[in-house]
């Protein structure tokens, strides 16, 4: 109760301070709308913290064998999807404005599509299996034979490629003080909506286990 | 002591009850056992070769007489034949998997082999399975496309390590798809967000081969390759029992 | 000495339980399992086999004192069961020299076939499985289950698809592995629960 109250107020604070306290970023072709920044970053950085805590929980699974692991695995994946989906519409309004186009296949673009894809995958994989526990191993096996293909993708390809696409904008072009001052709180309220939507999900999941209907 | 008489042949007729687990080379020569047992069945029903096969053929011709050969880039060369060498992988490279637990034959395995022994043989039979493919088409595509290959060694070594990396992944992925219940869409769906970084690696250092004769102007995506083929292998030996067994 | 225990054994398949709390111990000799279809006879041969594990409980094999780990299970226990199928595109004997192969047997062409010869398949040994009829892959089935001299056989419905002389040779399979070492039978036959030196009745 008293984190959805907190979290209200902080997002609402955040909103109020990316609009009116931070300066228009220089830098950029369209200054103003590079406000989105506040909440396509954040909203990327959960989405692959989420992965990363599937990951966690499916190598928990894989050792203890309890299927409420499981189960937190794959509501980390549902909301990381969630955020990856708005990360990739608010990144796509941006670039349009910015690049002048909606796509570009700039490496952080790929990675994010690939990010979806896998958790596209590992939903399409849950769904074609019946039996709880096999269900729960093979899921997180993918979810950990996913990983070091994330890595490479991220940090690795875009190196490889880095002839055919235009250098990232974002770290080139710098921020300022005032930026990161509401950039950084964003990220923190994003982090706090993911823990509060998986708090509850967990908390549901954890009855309908307990009744027998998962 | 009759009874304990009795039991003492039980133990020396067979050694393996006490033996320790099987070293590096024993494990070797047990996937080898899988590795010639899938060759036969293979042999006999050749499910997975014409599934391969024809696939490859067809995608090929269809490419040729779409682009006809002449006038389209390197970039674009190189994108189809791993295209084409990545379906084709696709429509068989599942089947060493799904006929075990599609035949019932799984459990006798499981019951018999060690993991370790059933990875390693269906990757070695994968392995030779993607060869095979590679030495029909890859001759006729550079042939129909009339592909100019600047550097060879480096193309051979991308189209090698590729595979390597192809058939590690696949292996892993096909032993996941054949335990769930819908086993034909998921492969290729579960398989390309896995294999992408490999397929980007594979498709670069084939146009830096075409485009250069020098071996260094692919060296970074062969490292590519060959961190993504060494990461996967051991990643997939590492889970493939939790993959296995119920 | 081997010796066969089970604790607790319990297993549920999601929300469904199977069966709970198997407690059971045999020293030699042969262990009934029977039971209502869905009481999960199956379902407990493969736990002991290491198949599957169970939810809770353990699954305890001594040999000579020492407690074997669930690893080792492959080489202590041999298993025969209607769902468990062999090649079909492999002949009798090159199943059973693929299983001896990838056990880490070494077995020369005559002790392959001594046992197929000795469960009546003799001349039919190189063709291939696919050719055979239910009862002759049942009968392969126990060449396979036994080539280890397995500690522990574990008998899934014995006499699925088998003729007379079929159910004698199994028959005297059993008295023998029984002398040897451990027999755990999973039956609703009457004949066959006759072999038992306990039962063990499963969903009562």
């Amino acid at each position: 109760m008293l984190l959805k109250l907190l979290l209200g107020i902080w997002m609402v604070a955040v909103i109020v301070a990316a609009f009116l306290f931070a300066p228009p970023a220089q830098g950029f072709a369209e200054p103003e709308a590079a406000r989105i920044i506040f909440f396509h970053v954040p909203l990327a950085m959960v989405a692959a913290l989420a992965f990363v805590i599937a990951m966690v929980y499916a190598a928990k699974y894989l050792s203890r064998r309890d299927l409420m692991d499981d189960i937190k695995s794959s509501i980390s994946a549902e909301l990381g999807l969630v955020f990856a989906i708005l990360a990739t519409a608010t990144g796509s309004l941006f670039a349009r404005v910015q690049w002048g186009s909606w796509w570009n296949w700039d490496p952080r673009e790929t990675s994010i599509v690939i990010l979806m894809l896998v958790y596209a995958a590992y939903f399409a994989l849950r769904a074609a299996t019946e039996s709880a526990e096999k269900r729960a191993a093979l899921s997180a096996v993918y979810a950990i034979l996913a990983l070091p293909p994330m890595i490479l993708l991220i940090f690795v390809v875009p190196r490889v490629m880095a002839s055919l696409h235009p250098s990232d904008t974002l770290t080139s072009g710098g921020l300022s003080t005032q930026y990161r001052l509401v950039l950084y709180p964003a990220a923190l309220g994003f982090l706090g909506l993911y823990v509060w939507l998986f708090k509850i999900k967990t908390a549901l999941a954890e009855v309908r286990l307990k009744l027998g209907r998962y | 002591m009759l009874a304990a008489t009795r039991f003492k042949p039980s133990s020396t007729e067979s050694p393996a009850h006490s033996t320790a687990p099987p070293g590096p080379t024993e494990m070797l020569r047990r996937s080898a056992a899988v590795f010639q047992k899938d060759v036969t069945c293979e042999f006999r029903t050749r499910y997975a070769v014409n599934a391969i096969a024809l696939f490859a053929i067809t995608t090929l011709f269809a490419v040729s007489f779409a682009v006809g050969g002449a006038g389209i880039s390197q970039t674009v060369q190189s994108s189809l034949l791993w295209i084409i060498i990545y379906f084709s992988g696709m429509s068989g490279l599942s089947r060493a998997f799904v006929r075990e637990e599609e035949a019932r034959t799984a459990s006798a395995l499981r019951l018999a082999a060690a993991p370790g022994a059933v990875f390693g043989g269906k990757l070695l039979f994968n392995l030779v399975l993607l060869a095979g493919l590679e030495a029909v088409t890859v001759p006729l595509f550079v042939g129909m496309m009339g592909l100019q290959v600047s550097g060879w060694p480096l193309f051979v070594s991308v189209l090698a390590l590729g595979s390597a990396g192809l058939a590690v992944a696949a292996t892993i992925v096909a032993a996941i798809v054949s335990r769930a219940n819908a086993k034909g869409a998921l492969f290729a769906v579960l398989s390309f967000p896995i294999l992408l970084p490999l397929l980007i690696g594979a498709i670069h250092g084939t146009q830096a081969a075409l485009e250069s004769a020098k071996f260094s102007a692919g060296m970074q995506d062969v490292k590519l390759l060959v961190s993504y083929t060494g990461v996967m292998f051991i990643v997939s030996i590492l889970v493939f029992k939790f993959v296995w067994e119920d | 000495m081997i010796s066969l225990e089970l604790r607790q054994v319990s297993k549920s398949f999601g929300a469904r339980q199977v069966f709970s709390g198997i407690s059971a111990s045999i020293e030699s000799g042969c262990l009934a399992v029977t039971g209502h279809n869905g009481s999960g006879k199956s379902t407990l041969l493969r736990i002991i086999a290491g198949l599957l594990a169970p939810s809770s409980g353990q699954v305890v094999l001594t040999d000579g004192g020492r407690q074997s780990p669930v690893e080792q299970r492959r080489d202590l226990t041999g298993m025969v069961a209607p769902d468990l199928a062999l090649y079909d595109e492999l002949s009798a004997i090159e199943n059973l020299r693929f299983f001896a192969r990838v056990r880490g047997l070494k077995k020369t062409n005559d002790e392959l076939r001594a046992p197929l010869v000795r469960l009546g398949l003799e001349g039919r040994e190189n063709d291939r499985l696919g050719s055979y009829s239910s009862g002759m892959r049942q009968r392969v089935k126990y060449a396979f289950a036994l080539m280890h001299n397995p500690a522990v056989l574990l008998l899934d419905e014995p006499s699925t698809n088998l003729d007379e002389a079929g159910i004698r040779a199994i028959g005297s399979i059993i008295e023998e592995q029984k002398r040897r070492g451990i027999v755990v039978l999973a039956t609703n036959h009457p004949s066959e629960l006759a072999y038992g030196d306990h039962v063990l009745e499963l969903g009562a």
